[in-house]
């Protein structure tokens, strides 16, 4: 016998329950609270995404039920339910779905999702899942009991049948599985929902809890989000096995119609000159083109100017629904949200949002807490090894009134929310739990950080600047009055004038007068000096019962009904002082107090202001 | 001991002061010494620790600034109007109980009020005892070969404190100044931190067997029981030895009577026994007396290395004691000689350490 027929015999096909243990934990069940979270959470994302692509604003039921040593999970939605042929396929066939193919943004890309907790549920329990779904009010809902075939990979249908169900139209499915239900962790079903909830502000998500307990995580908006639309790969992003696969399956007849026919960023003539460029006819048959034309194709690409993918196809959340999702979970004193614009990495489009809530609620001691979205879905596991952590710690917080003790994630009362869209994330491994450091994205997420954290610093700032003012006023009003008038009794003296103190410590305008009187003329001094950071130009008007002489500086005199008015014109500096002087008689001359025009009333001290 | 007028007038030059600085414009603001350990500074002269060229200024600038001027104003008034002007006092817990009335000036806890008061001697250099305020507590007990006279408020009375007082002794007063020393035939003075080893030693007749003046420090030292071991040590020229535990804590105890403590170093001069020398309980005790132990805690352990690097402590005695401490991991109180008998402190252990510090 050779060697290769001997070898022969040990080969054979693994089958999906082996395939499914060997790799337990990229599919996101290798511990018992987690395969629980990844069973809601596939489960959810079919449903959202179910109710996106019908535009139907989401409902969606979720309990957990103690079953003995397991629990029963239903998760229940109003989508558009699903047609009764592709029922078994869909919930007991991995690697079965309509969006494995497609390039366009969608929480689930691969297919194993819901099936997967169908095979786990099956494994741990030996229980088939049921699923009740229903795709009109005229139409009868369907019940299935299903399993996997774990040698083939096909459904096996244990029972089907019609069943009476109240909803118009939806999908409910149950499956029995070991698991443990924690609920203090981020890392929980709870925890899970709530950032569902944030980041789908259009979804209502009701939770029942094994204890019976309720949690509704009401919808903040009407508004649907904007659909994605599926694009053609772009040739940038394209890989030699794929571009293999596209030659074989298309429907073109020839080379360059295939081009320009099944890539974004690739017309007539684009295409003529990757035919060129790869030194091939463009007029062959794309079957017949060889592994090595291939390679040659796909190095054309990568040689070739190309217009970006087009961008649209994204659905961001939005500034204003990150701030509702977040306003409607946390308590919070701020928010601030960005939207970048869409960026492109290997020919994939991808977009970043930012959200930063501070303050209220959230926990002052300890690293802010940092939430992390790709394509709408929650990650919550790997957050030390994912690119959105990565460029948060990149940042210098200190920039923006955070501590960053020892670097890494900063401290202080904040939550940061990030959320990436494309119609391909990069995730570090099967499990999609951490988004891979993509340059382009890292730098992405920083800008955003960035522009947060200069809106953070500018609430921050204008909010001590408040609370600066506030004190001072407290002193000037309350404290520096009652200082003076004591020093008085104690000394049995007249008050002090507290301006000139008020002036200092408020950074005002200060007047104040002061006469000496001398052979029967009063010397009249008015003192203007400016104690703030800012120059100060305004009208100062002293008026007097008589016309005043030797006025220096020269002043513009205007006659009133019972006095006259002095008007000078003054311009200071910050820090500046100006000496004004006349003469009056010592007798019989009254005074006003003085008069300042030009500067609001709050930043004058020892005269009134006007307008 | 300043009269009434001249305590006054000080208080009310600090008032001036804020005054002039409201009519020249300048925001008002009062300039103190830092009272920190890195602000201590070993005086040559005195030979005791004083405050360095630190200071902390307090300025109406912002909130607390101001409201500690103005608490500053409401006492200066009441120490006028209330203290000196009637010849009345309080204690520093009524004072803190007064500013009940003074509305945004009222002391959050008495702690602030206490340091006020203290703040109050620092700018006046004055001390509490002028401004006829009291602490709550009076000093210890004195017992021994002294005659004193005390100036009361219903007369003079003349002391003998062994003959003309009871077990306990004769009561220091809050004002030691108050109290003048007639005669004595003592030869030295005992400081004991504990009243059962300051019992045990007047049971034992200690003081009389050895001409010894017996101080009972009550813990850590109120300001009146060192004043009046200061004027023992000064006037009668007396050597004054501290007999306390042997632990961290009793070894500071020993330090704010002969090197005086980082809360009131400005009063240094005022209270300080330089010349005061440890007697025991010394680590070196606990080996040759083979004494019963506790075993060091990890606070014992902090305190004991705090005072390796306290400058108070920066002696070769105190270096060797306090290492050989560390290495024992022991400790003992002055009550362990009772395990060798109720005679053994006065007839052998105090005899021997006395002699060996050349005192009989």
């Amino acid at each position: 016998m050779e060697i290769a027929e001997e070898l022969a015999k040990h080969q054979k096909a693994i089958s999906v329950a082996e395939f499914f243990e060997k790799n337990r934990q990229i599919l996101g069940f290798d511990s018992a609270p987690r395969a629980l979270i990844t069973t809601v959470k596939e489960a959810v994302d079919n449903s959202l995404d179910a109710c996106e692509e019908s535009d139907i604003l989401p409902d969606i039921f979720v309990q957990i039920i103690r079953r003995g040593e397991g629990f029963r999970v239903v998760v229940e939605d109003n989508g558009p339910g699903i047609v009764g042929s592709e029922v078994p396929r869909v919930f007991a066939k991995l690697l079965y779905g309509s969006r494995f193919h497609a390039l366009k943004q969608s929480r689930g890309q691969q297919g194993i999702g819901i099936s997967a907790g169908v095979l786990y549920s099956q494994l741990t329990t030996g229980r088939p899942t049921a699923v009740t779904t229903k795709i009109g009010p005229n139409h009868k809902a369907g019940r299935w009991e299903l399993m996997i075939n774990t040698a083939t990979n096909e459904p096996e249908i244990l029972n089907a049948g019609e069943s009476d169900w109240d909803r118009p139209h939806g999908t409910r499915v149950e499956l029995e599985m070991e698991g443990s239900y924690v609920r203090s962790r981020r890392q929980s079903i709870y925890g899970y929902l709530k950032n569902v909830a944030i980041v789908n502000p259009h979804a209502r998500i009701t939770l029942v809890e094994p204890d019976g307990n309720v949690e509704t995580f009401e919808r903040a908006t009407d508004k649907m989000p904007r659909p994605s639309y599926e694009i053609k790969p772009h040739p940038w992003g394209m890989e030699l096995g794929g571009l293999i696969k596209m030659l074989r399956y298309t429907d073109k007849k020839k080379l360059k119609s295939f081009l320009s026919g099944s890539f974004s960023s690739v017309g007539a003539i684009i295409s003529q000159e990757i035919c060129e460029q790869a030194e091939l006819d463009p007029e062959i048959v794309p079957q017949e083109i060889t592994h090595a034309e291939a390679t040659r194709l796909l190095a054309a690409f990568k040689a070739m100017r190309l217009k970006s993918p087009p961008t649209d196809c994204l659905s961001a959340i939005g500034e204003e629904l990150i701030r509702a999702g977040l306003e409607k979970e946390y308590r919070v004193d701020y928010i601030a949200t960005t939207t970048r614009p869409v960026s492109v990495y290997s020919g994939n489009p991808f977009q970043v949002e930012v959200g930063l809530a501070y303050g209220g609620e959230l926990k002052a001691d300890g690293k802010v807490e940092v939430l992390r979205f790709a394509n709408r879905v929650p990650l919550l596991y790997q957050q030390g090894g994912c690119a959105i952590t990565h460029a948060i710690e990149n940042i210098s917080w200190k920039t923006y009134s955070l501590s960053q003790p020892g670097g890494g994630v900063p401290t202080g009362p904040v939550a940061l929310i990030v959320h990436v869209a494309s119609t391909n994330i990069p995730f570090t491994s099967e499990s999609k739990d951490a988004v891979a450091d993509v340059p382009e994205i890292v730098s992405e997420v920083e800008l955003g950080m960035k522009e947060v954290g200069r809106k953070l610093r500018r609430y921050l700032s204008k909010k001590n600047a408040l609370s600066e003012r506030k004190e001072k006023e407290e002193i000037i009003r309350k404290l520096l009055p009652r200082i003076s008038k004591k020093l008085a009794e104690l000394l049995e003296r007249e008050e002090p004038d507290i301006n000139p103190v008020v002036a200092k410590i408020m950074g005002n305008l200060l007047v104040k007068r002061s006469i000496v009187s001398e052979n029967g003329e009063a010397f009249v001094t008015l003192e203007v000096a400016n104690y703030g950071d800012a120059a100060r130009a305004f009208k100062l008007h002293e008026t007097v019962s008589v016309e005043a002489g030797s006025i220096e500086p020269a002043a513009r005199v205007i006659a009133l009904g019972d006095g006259y008015d002095h008007l000078w014109k003054v311009t200071l500096r910050p820090g500046e002082r100006q000496m004004i002087r006349y003469t009056v008689p010592s007798e019989g001359v009254s005074f006003s107090e003085p008069v300042v025009e030009g500067i609001p009333s709050e930043l004058v001290s020892g005269a009134r202001a006007v307008g | 001991m300043k009269d009434a007028e001249a305590t006054k007038e000080r208080l009310l030059g600090l008032a001036e002061t804020l005054y002039d600085q409201f009519q020249k414009g300048i925001v008002p603001h009062l300039a103190l010494p830092s009272r920190t350990k890195s602000n201590l500074e070993y005086d040559q002269e005195g030979e005791v620790w004083v405050y360095g060229d630190q200071e902390s200024v307090r300025s109406v600038k912002t909130v607390r600034g101001a409201k500690s001027v103005l608490k500053t104003s409401y006492l200066v008034e009441l120490l006028i109007k209330e203290h000196l002007l009637q010849n009345r006092g309080s204690t520093l817990r009524e004072i803190y109980y007064i500013s009940e009335n003074w509305d945004v000036a009222k002391f959050g806890e008495q702690a602030e009020s206490d340091r006020l008061v203290e703040d109050l001697e620092i700018l006046t250099a004055l001390l509490r005892e002028d401004f006829h305020v009291r602490p709550e507590e009076d000093g210890a007990t004195v017992f021994g070969p002294l005659t004193i006279s005390e100036k009361t408020r219903r007369g003079e009375r003349t002391i003998h404190c062994q003959e003309d007082v009871g077990e306990a002794g004769y009561q220091i007063p809050f004002n030691v100044d108050n109290v003048e020393f007639k005669d004595h035939d003592a030869k030295f003075v005992v400081a004991i931190e504990t009243g059962g080893m300051h019992a045990r030693l007047i049971e034992n007749g200690f003081d009389q067997e050895h001409n010894a003046i017996l101080v009972h420090l009550k813990g850590q030292p109120a300001r009146s029981t060192r004043r009046l071991i200061k004027r023992l040590n000064e006037e009668l020229n007396l050597p004054v030895l501290v007999f306390t535990d042997g632990d961290p804590w009793s070894y500071r105890i020993f330090a704010s009577v002969a090197y005086g403590a980082i809360k009131s170093a400005y009063l240094s001069d005022y209270l300080v026994t330089p010349s005061a020398q440890f007697l025991g309980v010394q680590p070196t005790d606990i080996v040759n007396y083979d004494l019963s132990t506790d075993k060091l805690t990890d606070q014992d352990l902090q305190a004991l290395r705090s005072e390796l690097a306290d400058p108070r402590f920066a002696t070769d005695y105190w270096k060797e004691q306090i290492q050989l401490q560390i290495k024992l991991m022991k400790k003992a109180e002055q009550q362990a000689f009772a395990g060798k008998g109720l005679d053994f402190v006065t007839k052998t252990y105090l005899p021997e350490r006395l002699s060996e510090m050349g005192m009989i």
